[in-house]
């Protein structure tokens, strides 16, 4: 009501330098914390980095299988503040149920991205063949641009995104992480466990 | 049984045990003051809602139980950010309730409207805006347990009107009061850790045991966890002196031979150089602060450090800790008593001679000093202090503001209670110590209430004593006057090559004793030395109004040591009573 709700689904992609920055750098973790699906808790969690000056990367959040709960995927930027003291003060908020940082070894990794191009009918046939190779999808067709999708790992979309980039991109949005830990192995980090 | 949502509010305040509110009415509260008439519970008329938050906390500081509050919406939420930032920061169980305008103009800029939740979520432990009058006793619940578990601090519940207004049907419920079982499942991410781990415990008292030069850092959190015994038994049992920083003032006695007194930039030569020489720190609810370690990095260079806390965030947040311990320090002391003693107690130490002797040399040669006023010279704050501290009882209750008046209160009172030192740590708010006295006072009753401010403080909150003598609530106030913004000017002094920058307040303007007579308290004023006995007599023998006593202090008096700000601890300056620095 005073803030932005989880639901029913929002996401974000920010960066703190430029988009084309490769997600799978080294200083970037990914943080998937389990909240109550209750008003202003994404508020909570981006005003507690604003407050302590850690920077997000890209933050995803939609509700979860139960709907009492929703999932934040935050990709951190950990060069600056180590990731404990950012794991530690979100936990402490009374909203946070359970946080884990998933080694991407060790789990599955994905990210949307939505771009138009341009597509002269001289150039087109190179972007369609580009969206072949990615196996991705071509969602709309216009006299001299196509409206493209690619989802995958964060790495296969920064390729995809590269090398539509000469083509010239109109327009393009990335949904930012969503991860789960892979089921057969416990990849999850037990941070909370650390923590208390 | 059907209730009003007001109803429910005040009901559950009740049932929580609450005995008094600080608070101030307004448009979008209106409904749940209706109640307040029924209730058995004291209300406390304040004359500006800083008032109530601060009193509030002053309360919670004296009595260990949470303080309450209650505002309207808009300006009244806003006026009491201050109260719960300072709570947040001192880590103060309070439980603060906002009016907030109906449901249905929430987000529309009305009358008084302002988003609470939003503009205090970063200086609160938890706030919700509740929306549903059936919600009302499970959030009143929820925001007590959270405020008084784990670390406490502040909670805020924002009440819009529709749901408590009883021209409104949607603000009936069915009465219940919520379980612990309800609790606890409405709060499944809230969990705090209260027992330390067994290993860590064990690794500490073996720690404990093969140190030479240990010293315990205690923190606020003794007071908070009731660990002030379990303090005690763990110094003696092991022969390790205690320093008590600003915010633990009390929970060691300043009498006990092991006791250092307080630490940091304005800490004394031994507390603040034992630490620096230490070989291991024992940290026991405290948090590294800047005004305690002084430059980090130089910060006790060769200590290992225990650190102890409830709350997770505090271990390694500024100093990594050798043995990190999250639980209440109570239950984690004690454990580290039976730990110690498992190893062989007392007899299990090894030799500390030279550390005590180190120690007692240190405390012979840098006591606390000031230069004594020459005759018709002006007073001197220090002096005022020692006559105050040995004409008042014991275990008087001694609150203050923030600057000079509050560091020398800390060094020259000496405390052997603990809960009986009221001050703003974390936050440093001036004003304070008026409206904390008020809710010390009325907390403990029993007990001689005395706040010790700066007249720049002073001003900032002395409304709060005509709420003091309308409710009869008679504390004693001594503003150490010295027509300075005194922290402020002793910086322009020592760091701004004496370059006095909007410090002036004058020292007659406004005429504190006038003012206090205004107000209804008695007021007198205090010029020379032999003057300062028979005023302080004067005031412990009114027992029903507040007192104001203008102590005209002088102005040039700085506060000794001082670890000049950015260096190391080791850079600690001494001051001109001690000759030429400290080393």
């Amino acid at each position: 009501m005073t803030s932005p709700s989880t639901s029913p689904s929002s996401s974000a992609t920010t960066s703190a330098t430029n988009s084309v920055k490769a997600a799978g750098d080294v200083r970037h973790h990914t943080l998937v914390v389990l909240v109550e699906n209750k008003t202003g808790v994404l508020a909570r969690v981006a005003g507690l980095f604003a407050r302590r000056g850690y920077n997000i990367f890209s933050l995803a959040v939609a509700p979860t299988e139960d709907e009492r709960f929703s999932r934040i995927t935050i990709v951190v930027d950990v060069e600056s503040s180590p990731l404990e003291q950012i794991v530690k003060q979100l936990f402490k908020l009374i909203h946070v149920v359970k946080i884990s940082e998933l080694d991407p070894r060790e789990s599955v990794e994905r990210e949307l991205v939505i771009a138009t191009v341009n597509a002269t009918p001289l150039a087109r046939g190179q972007v369609i063949e580009l969206v072949q190779v990615f196996e991705g999808k071509i969602l709309a067709v216009g006299h001299d641009v196509l409206t493209v999708s690619l989802d995958g790992a964060p790495a296969k979309v920064d390729d995809f995104e590269e090398l539509l980039r000469p083509f010239g991109i109109v327009e393009l949005q990335r949904t930012g992480r969503v991860a789960l830990a892979k089921v057969t192995t416990s990849a999850t980090r037990p941070l909370v466990a650390q923590v208390s | 049984m059907q209730m009003n949502g007001g109803q429910a509010l005040i009901r559950s305040l009740e049932l929580e045990g609450v005995e008094v509110i600080f608070g101030l009415p307004g448009g979008a509260i209106l409904p749940v003051y209706d109640p307040i008439i029924d209730s058995p519970i004291r209300h406390i008329l304040v004359r500006h809602e800083q008032g109530a938050g601060h009193m509030a906390e002053g309360y919670a500081h004296a009595t260990g139980r949470p303080g309450v509050a209650m505002v309207t919406s808009g300006p009244a939420a806003t006026n009491i950010v201050t109260p719960l930032c300072d709570a947040y920061m001192d880590s103060v169980p309070i439980v603060v309730i906002t009016g907030q305008v109906p449901s249905t103009a929430i987000g529309t800029d009305a009358f008084q409207e302002c988003d609470t939740v939003g503009i205090t979520r970063s200086v609160t432990k938890h706030n919700e805006l509740v929306t549903r009058a059936a919600d009302i006793p499970l959030a009143v619940r929820e925001a007590f347990h959270i405020a008084t578990t784990g670390r406490p601090g502040p909670v805020l519940v924002d009440i819009p009107k529709d749901i408590v207004d009883p021209k409104n049907p949607a603000s009936m419920l069915e009465w219940y009061w919520p379980t612990d079982a309800a609790v606890a499942a409405g709060l499944p991410g809230y969990r705090p850790t209260t027992k330390g781990h067994p290993r860590q415990i064990r690794h500490a008292a073996e720690l404990i045991c093969a140190s030479v030069r240990p010293v315990i850092y205690a923190g606020g959190g003794i007071l908070k966890a009731r660990a002030a015994e379990a303090l005690r038994e763990l110094a003696e049992l092991s022969g390790i002196h205690v320093v008590t920083t600003l915010m633990a003032r009390g929970a060691f006695p300043d009498d006990h031979p092991l006791c250092l007194g307080m630490p940091g930039m304005h800490g004394n030569y031994a507390a603040v150089t034992s630490m620096q020489q230490a070989d291991l720190l024992i940290a026991l609810g405290s948090r590294f602060d800047d005004r305690v370690t002084g430059k980090v990095s130089a910060f006790a260079p060769d200590a290992k450090i225990i650190h102890v806390d409830i709350d997770p965030a505090e271990l390694g947040k500024v100093r990594r800790p050798d043995v990190p311990i999250v639980g209440d320090c109570r239950l984690v002391i004690e454990e580290l008593v039976r730990a110690v003693r498992d190893l062989g107690g007392a007899g299990a130490q090894p030799d500390r001679s030279a550390w005590r002797r180190t120690i007692s040399g240190w405390q012979e040669r840098y006591p606390l000093a000031y230069e004594i006023s020459e005759p018709g010279d002006a007073l001197k704050p220090q002096f005022v202090l020692e006559q105050l501290r040995d004409n008042t009882p014991d275990d008087t209750i001694v609150c203050s503001g923030v600057g000079q008046h509050q560091m020398w209160t800390s060094q020259y009172w000496r405390f052997n209670h603990p809960y009986t030192w009221v001050n703003s740590g974390g936050l440093g708010t001036m004003g304070f110590a008026v409206p904390a006295a008020v809710g010390a006072k009325v907390g403990r009753p029993d007990r001689m209430v005395w706040a010790v401010d700066g007249d720049g403080c002073f001003q900032m909150t002395a409304q709060e004593l005509v709420t003091a003598s309308t409710e009869r609530i008679p504390i004693k106030v001594a503003i150490l006057n010295n027509a300075y913004l005194g922290m402020v000017r002793q910086w322009q002094e020592m760091f701004y090559e004496e370059r006095y920058s909007e410090v002036y307040l004058s020292p007659d303007l406004p005429d504190y004793k006038m003012w206090a007579e205004a107000m209804g308290c008695i007021g007198m004023r205090v010029e020379s030395p032999e003057e300062v006995l028979p005023a302080i007599e004067k005031a412990n023998s009114i027992d029903d109004r507040p007192v104001v006593i203008d102590f005209r202090t002088d102005s040039r008096e700085k506060v000794f040591p001082m670890v000049p700000p950015g260096l190391s601890n080791d850079d600690i300056v001494t001051g001109p009573a001690q000759g030429e620095g400290g080393r």
